[in-house]
């Protein structure tokens, strides 16, 4: 089958990356406009507090400042945020979306006023000039603290104000109580995993005006473009006044899916008739917008002696922070992930999520799975040594496998490849070499984790996307998506496929993508959704094309359709090459014949009822993307300091359609989660300690190790050609592999992360006492 | 004050705020966008330029220090429209992602590259240490690099 591909399953480079390399390529900060004014966000000094008062005036009378906003200023402060394109599911599910601070600030830096100015100094100093009377409040910093009775009350507004609870789910199958009554080995852990920044290189910003039509219009990067029909509500605007004429990203990993600067930006161009930009700093971006969920995860697992796993019971703690946001959805990938990828008879999961006074919690590349296979993996360890087999032994022992169902009673109808890649990215470890002992005086050892992690939304969601087509009459095509790119290759690869279909090189399919106003929209950039949902639109699209196409070729050829390809720009026989036609000229014939050469085509998931949150049973994505780390790391043991040497991790990618592309999602994504494991916010009390790069230390080029990339080709995913998604589940089970590799090294399991050198000092000296 | 800066082989007369950054003056002033800023503190690489053959972060040298001086930017890489062995690499590679990082990058590499033509691996990882990535994992970058330096 893959030898018929011309261009699938090809490293091909982006359309974007010459304009990218060159330095050309524009992003939110690199626009100016006439007249354009300077945007600024006055944020709260406190954690928790009653605003009592604001005076802007002086703010107001300063020459140079063009609006000061506040609450009251906006139309529509408060909106029940839908995200996208969902229909509405009720319940904790909805976040409260607030554009300004009023009655009780929630966590420190939320924005209570917004200032455009001449110059950015200007909009500083306005700010400076903002006097608000804080009634500073004892704030909630803990989930659990949160939950109790009694706690302080996070919000003011009303739905949110009686308890800090946003929701809880629970799953039960089969009697972990009988299981565990029966068991051979109990092992109980409880394992804490902390807030993570996104840190991608571009800060938040972008630009706004209202255009000659009145439109307010904006160019700002999101992952997600539907934003636009929260701004409206928010202006208390018709939907088809505002538009983002969205650029991309430098870089996303969910940290630009919740609305970034829009409403600001909208706001103060409304208010000043001017275009402005807004562009938040670096200390602004760690300390506001929001971050991975931290969690608690307790976990106590049933087996017998042999290994095979009989119960698992999870409870988790999930800290929201300020406002509820994705806290609903991240909720559902952390419950449903708790057991792992495993075949358990017996499973009970009861979760939490509360809000607290600490930056809120939402989406962060993994979104809640990473979470629980931390989590997961560990536990699986704990058990393998309780037990004396080895990581690979017990994984191997109670994998899901094709047929075996989900915690939920789902049983998966993409390929289970997880004995295979287990397999792979352990040998390709060994293969290696034998394990030294040491190395430069650190102590070597090598770890395991697998996983488990859907690709597509939850289904109850009932997510679509379109694609839109034109064939032009030069034989170029022209596509039209609203497909946010946020650097993963999500627009090239329309284009690939495109391409692929009808028959043309790559360079003819011209993307023009995510604009509100004139391209089909395709949904969110998130839940690693694009290439599954948008990749099966464009599939869908060009094949409407492609038959019209190759209908009118036939009979240039004299032939029957089922006897003509399209190749090398010719329409010409399957079985007698010679006899073609070039593509342009059958294009060509059918403008001539007056047949339409474009169209616009919906791909729809499969959808679903929203569960049960008190006995969730069913489907809850369409399918899922397997992993396998296998790890070396080396151990000072006299500084607690340690390096990852060596990973090899293999996936089950279903199809590779853009060979590079897949591999640098793998390979970024292992990174991005290596990190996972070090990088600290320094979160205390609701301040935020980590305020910059200096602070907040993500990987280098010498941090990175040498990865071994090992794709499997299942051809059994749901996406086109059988291609699964890869970019969230690429960073699932780096972190755990690693926590395990260094307990391979030197016999101790922070179950806690950040694991720091001091964390992991201690433990090997306690060890060794 | 009035200086005169040498960007990519020309000479620009400017009448600049000595207060103001070289990163500013590149790009709002002479609209050379494709210098980045990730941090503005030296920390995340993405504003590197090539100043007088050594890579420095634009965001920490004020406009007026560079005066006279030989500054190469990503838009200065290309010559006669040709790409930079550098950008065709990466290009080739896929070590360009979501590319804020990727001019910075190309700039310490070619700053490497100058002076140190056949550098070792461990060299190359290092000459690009001060430059954040978040997408690429850094394997392909290194490879990119890394072949250049081969070919060379």
């Amino acid at each position: 089958m893959s030898a018929m591909f011309k261009l699938v399953g090809k490293p091909a480079p982006r359309h974007d990356a010459w304009a990218k390399a060159k330095g050309d390529q524009l992003y939110s900060d690199d626009f100016t406009m006439p007249g354009m004014l300077y945007g600024k966000a006055l944020r709260s000094k406190y954690p928790a507090a009653i605003i009592k008062s604001i005076d802007t005036s002086k703010a107001k009378a300063l020459p140079g400042v063009h609006a000061v906003l506040t609450a009251k200023d906006v139309p529509m402060n408060v909106e029940i945020s839908k995200f996208g394109q969902m229909k509405d599911v009720g319940g904790g599910f909805e976040g409260l979306y607030k554009v300004l601070a009023d009655g009780k600030v929630r966590f420190k830096g939320e924005a209570i006023a917004l200032v455009a100015a001449e110059t950015e100094e200007l909009a500083e100093e306005a700010c400076r000039l903002i006097e608000v009377d804080y009634e500073v409040q004892p704030g909630v910093f803990d989930p659990e603290e949160a939950l109790k009775p009694g706690a302080y009350i996070v919000s003011s507004d009303e739905g949110e104000n009686e308890s800090n609870l946003i929701m809880e789910s629970h799953i039960n199958k089969g009697d972990v109580e009988k299981a565990f009554a029966e068991a051979d080995v109990i092992v109980e852990n409880e394992y804490r995993v902390p807030p993570v920044d996104h840190a991608y290189l571009e800060t938040e910003g972008g630009v706004a005006w209202v255009d000659d039509n009145g439109v307010i219009t904006m160019r700002v990067g999101t992952q997600v473009l539907e934003h636009y029909r929260t701004i409206a509500k928010v202006m208390g605007l018709p939907q088809n006044k505002v538009r983002n004429m969205s650029v991309p990203m430098g870089g996303g990993f969910g940290g630009k899916e919740d609305i970034t600067v829009e409403t600001f930006l909208c706001l103060l161009a409304n208010a000043t008739k001017r275009p402005v930009k807004m562009v938040w700093s670096r200390e602004e971006s760690l300390e506001v917008h929001s971050k991975r969920h931290p969690e608690i995860l307790r976990y106590k697992t049933a087996a017998t002696k042999d290994g095979k796993i009989t119960a698992q019971k999870v409870e988790i703690i999930m800290d929201g922070g300020g406002y509820k946001l994705l806290t609903g959805w991240v909720q559902m990938y952390s419950t449903v992930n708790a057991p792992g990828c495993y075949n358990i008879p017996n499973v009970k999961v009861d979760s939490y999520s509360a809000l607290t006074n600490n930056t809120p919690s939402s989406a962060n590349r993994g979104f809640g799975c990473c979470q629980a296979n931390f989590a997961s993996e560990l536990q699986m360890d704990e058990l393998a040594a309780k037990l004396g087999m080895s990581p690979l032994e017990i994984r191997l022992k109670n994998c899901l496998r094709n047929g075996d169902e989900i915690c939920t009673g789902f049983i998966p109808q993409g390929h289970i490849a997880l004995e295979e890649i287990a397999k792979k990215a352990w040998e390709g470890l060994e293969a290696t070499g034998p394990k030294p002992d040491y190395v430069d005086g650190k102590k070597i050892g090598r770890g395991l984790a697998i996983g488990m992690m859907s690709y597509g939304r939850l289904t109850f969601m009932h997510d679509s996307s379109r694609v839109g087509l034109r064939i032009e009459l030069d034989g170029s095509v022209t596509l039209r998506a609203g497909v946010p790119d946020l650097g993963g290759g999500q627009a090239s690869v329309l284009c690939q496929i495109v391409a692929e279909e009808l028959g043309i090189p790559m360079e003819k399919v011209h993307p023009y993508i995510m604009d509100t106003h004139l391209t089909p929209l395709c949904g969110t950039t998130t839940a690693t959704r694009q290439l599954y949902m948008s990749g099966n639109a464009a599939l869908v699209t060009v094949k409407v094309l492609k038959e019209r196409i190759i209908k009118k070729a036939a009979e240039m050829l004299d032939a029957k359709p089922e006897e003509v390809q399209l190749i090398n720009e010719k329409a010409c026989l399957i079985n007698n090459p010679l006899k073609s036609v070039p593509f342009v000229q059958v294009v060509g014939a059918l403008s001539n014949d007056g047949v339409e050469l474009f169209h616009e085509g919906q791909f729809n998931a499969p959808f679903t009822d929203v569960p049960n949150l008190h006995d969730m049973k069913g489907r809850i994505w369409p399918d899922f993307t397997y992993s396998a780390h296998a790890v070396e790391v080396a151990v000072d043991e006299e500084t607690g300091k340690f390096e990852v040497r060596k990973v090899v991790l293999c996936y089950d990618v279903g199809k590779a359609i853009n060979k590079n592309s897949c591999e640098g999602q793998l390979e970024g994504g292992c990174v991005y989660n290596q990190g996972y494991v070090t990088e600290n916010m320094g979160w205390e009390n609701g301040i935020t300690k980590a305020r910059s790069f200096a602070e907040y230390l993500i990987p280098t080029a010498v941090d990175a190790p040498e990865i071994e990339t090992i794709m499997v080709e299942s051809g059994g995913g749901l996406g086109p050609y059988g291609a699964k998604g890869v970019g969230e589940p690429a960073d699932n089970s780096i972190a755990p592999a690693i926590v395990n590799a260094i307990y391979d090294a030197v016999g101790v399991r922070l179950k806690e992360m950040p694991v720091t050198p001091e964390k992991l000092l201690k433990a090997i000296q306690e060890k060794n006492k | 004050m009035e200086i005169s800066l040498h960007v990519n082989g020309k000479t620009y007369r400017l009448n600049v705020d000595p207060r103001k950054r070289l990163i500013d003056v590149l790009r709002d002033d002479l609209n050379l966008t494709g210098t980045k800023e990730g941090c503005g503190e030296g920390e995340c690489g993405a504003c590197t330029v090539i100043l007088d053959g050594q890579a420095v972060n634009s965001c920490l040298v004020l406009a007026c220090q560079a005066r006279d001086k030989e500054i190469l930017t990503v838009e200065g890489l290309a010559r006669n429209g040709e790409l930079d062995s550098l950008q065709k690499s990466f290009i080739e590679h896929g070590a360009v992602q979501c590319g804020f990082c990727t001019p910075g990058m190309l700039m310490s590499a070619k700053a490497l590259l100058i002076k140190n033509p056949h550098p070792t691996e461990q060299e190359i990882k290092e000459a690009v240490a001060g430059n954040l990535c978040r997408c690429t994992g850094y394997n392909k970058i290194i490879a990119a690099i890394k072949k250049v330096a081969e070919d060379s």
